[in-house]
C-alpha cells in the first residue's frame, strides 16, 4: 500500500489526491467541531486559514496533553463549512463524510480525509498540542492548535468532487432494495 | 467514629464502579478483539483492512499507555447484580454516582453529560438519570460499565412493527445500518431487543450489548448477514464487514403488539464487569 505524505500548509497538492489514495497528514492542524463553526463563522478564523486543516474532533485533554482525539462525525459539520473553504482551508478531516453540498465546495479547492473512527489513542501517540482558542466553549468544543506526525487517512472526498462514501451508499441502497423487493416496508 | 459496614460497602461499591469504567474505558473485550482480527483477515480491499488495521493499532496503543480507547468516553450505562441481604437504596445508586465522578476526574473521561435542553455540561459526567443504572438480582455483588458513545447511540432506532410482520424484523434492522452508513464507527455490534413494550424492547437491546460476540443463534446470524450484504464496511468506506455480529434479547409482548429495537454500538464494544469486595 502506497502512502502519500502531505503536510501542511496545504497547497495545490491537494487537487492531484484521488478518493481511496491513503495518505498521511504531518505540520499544524485546527480541531472545531459545531460549537466552534459557530463562534469562527461570527467572530472570524483565530488562525491562518489558508492552506489550513480542519479537524473535527472533541479531544480529551489531561494537564496540557492530549490523551485521545478520535474523529467526529463531519456530517453535522456539513452546512457549516463553506466559509471555511472560501477562506483556503485545503482539508477537512473526519469520519463518515459530509454531504454533496460540501463535495461541490471542495471542487478545485480542497479534499476530505477520512480517519478510522474511534482511533483516539493513535492519534493522540501523533499528536502535540500547542495552544487553545475559545477555550470557554469547554473541552469538547475548544479549538486546539495541534502539531501532527504522519496521521494516516484516507482521501474520502476528492478535489473533482469523487465521493467514496456516496459509492458505497449507492450500493448498500441497490443491495437493500434488491434483497427486500418482495418484503413490505418494516415500519408501516 | 467507627465506619459501619453500609459506608465500607458503598466505598466499595464506588471503587468497583470507577475501576469498571477504567477497564471498559481502556481495554477492549478480548472476544471484541479477536472479532475484529478476523475482519481484517476476511477483507479483500485495502482501504477496509487499512480501518481495521487502525482499528487493532489502536487497541494495541490505549492499552499499552494506559488511555480510553476512543475520546468519546461515553455516558455510564451500569448494570448493578444486588445478591439477596443486599437491598436496593439510595445510597448505593449514589455510591454508583460517586465512582463516575472519580472515573471521570482519574482516567480521565471527557465529561459528556449535560442538561438536555440547556445543554449546560454539568462537569463530572452525572446529573439526573445519568448514571443509568439498570439493577438485577444475582448470586453477587457485581457492577458492569457499558460506557455508550453518541455516534453509533444517535442511529439506534425502535420500531412498533405489525404482530403479523416477524418475518420483516430482519429488513428493518438491515435499514437501520443502510440510515448509520459509517456514522457509528461500523464495524458495529448490533443490540436487538424484540418483544416487550416500547421501552422494554429498547433496554433489551442494549442488554444484549452485554453478551459474548463469539457465538451467535441462526436466527442472530441470519440477521448479521442480511446487514452485512450491504457492504458499508468498515467506517463506511465499503467492505465486507459492516457488523463484527447480532445480539437479539427477547422478552414476552402484547398479542397485538411487535415492538424491535436496534442499539447500535460502535466497534469498541466496550463493557467490563468488577466484582465489589468489601
Amino acid at each position: 500500500m502506497t502512502r502519500i505524505d502531505l503536510s501542511t500548509p496545504l497547497s495545490h497538492e491537494v487537487l492531484m489526491l484521488r478518493a481511496g489514495d491513503h495518505v498521511t497528514l504531518s505540520g499544524t492542524v485546527y480541531t472545531a467541531r459545531d460549537e466552534a463553526h459557530l463562534r469562527m463563522r461570527e467572530e472570524g478564523i483565530p488562525f491562518d486559514p489558508h492552506g489550513a486543516a480542519i479537524y473535527h474532533c472533541g479531544p480529551v485533554i489531561h494537564e496540557g496533553k492530549i490523551i485521545a482525539a478520535g474523529p467526529t462525525t463531519s456530517a453535522r459539520m456539513n452546512a457549516l463549512s463553506g466559509f471555511l473553504l472560501e477562506q483556503g482551508v485545503r482539508a477537512l478531516i473526519g469520519k463518515g463524510g459530509m454531504s454533496r453540498q460540501v463535495a461541490d465546495q471542495m471542487k478545485g479547492r480542497a479534499v476530505y480525509l477520512a480517519f478510522t473512527g474511534g482511533c483516539a489513542a493513535l492519534a493522540a501517540s501523533r499528536m502535540t498540542l500547542r495552544r487553545v482558542f475559545f477555550e470557554d466553549l469547554g473541552m469538547a468544543e475548544a479549538v486546539y492548535e495541534i502539531d501532527l506526525d504522519h496521521l494516516p487517512l484516507v482521501v474520502g472526498i476528492d478535489a473533482a468532487g469523487n465521493d467514496l462514501f456516496e459509492g458505497v451508499n449507492r450500493n448498500a441502497q441497490a443491495r437493500f432494495k434488491k434483497r427486500f423487493s418482495l418484503s413490505r416496508e418494516a415500519v408501516p | 467514629m467507627i465506619p459501619s459496614p453500609d459506608d465500607a460497602l458503598c466505598a466499595a461499591l464506588t471503587r468497583a464502579t470507577c475501576r469498571a469504567l477504567e477497564q471498559a474505558e481502556i481495554f477492549l473485550p478480548p472476544d471484541v478483539v479477536r472479532a475484529l482480527e478476523a475482519a481484517r483477515d476476511r477483507e479483500t480491499s485495502g482501504i477496509a483492512r487499512g480501518e481495521i488495521e487502525n482499528i487493532l493499532s489502536n487497541i494495541r496503543m490505549a492499552e499499552s499507555l494506559r488511555v480510553p480507547i476512543c475520546q468519546d468516553t461515553g455516558v455510564p450505562v451500569i448494570y448493578l447484580t444486588l445478591p439477596p441481604g443486599i437491598p436496593l437504596s439510595g445510597t448505593l445508586l449514589d455510591a454508583v454516582a460517586e465512582g463516575v465522578r472519580l472515573a471521570t476526574r482519574t482516567i480521565p473521561l471527557r465529561p459528556n453529560v449535560v442538561d438536555p435542553l440547556t445543554r449546560k455540561n454539568t462537569g463530572d459526567n452525572t446529573g439526573p438519570g445519568m448514571p443509568a443504572v439498570h439493577v438485577r438480582h444475582g448470586e453477587r455483588l457485581t457492577v458492569t460499565a457499558l460506557p455508550k458513545g453518541a455516534g453509533a447511540e444517535n442511529m439506534s432506532r425502535v420500531a412498533m412493527m405489525l404482530p403479523t410482520d416477524t418475518g420483516n424484523v430482519a429488513r428493518f434492522v438491515a435499514e437501520t445500518m443502510l440510515i448509520a452508513g459509517g456514522k457509528p464507527c461500523p464495524p458495529v455490534v448490533l443490540g436487538v431487543g424484540i418483544g416487550g413494550t416500547f421501552d422494554g424492547a429498547a433496554a433489551a437491546a442494549k442488554e444484549a450489548l452485554l453478551d459474548p460476540i463469539d457465538t451467535m443463534t441462526e436466527y442472530e446470524r441470519g440477521l448479521l448477514d442480511a446487514v452485512n450484504d450491504l457492504c458499508i464496511g468498515p467506517m463506511g468506506l465499503g467492505g465486507k464487514t459492516t457488523a463484527l455480529a447480532v445480539k437479539v434479547k427477547g422478552a414476552g409482548c402484547h398479542t397485538a403488539s411487535l415492538p424491535v429495537a436496534v442499539n447500535v454500538q460502535c466497534w469498541a464494544c466496550r463493557r467490563a464487569t468488577v466484582e465489589v469486595e468489601w
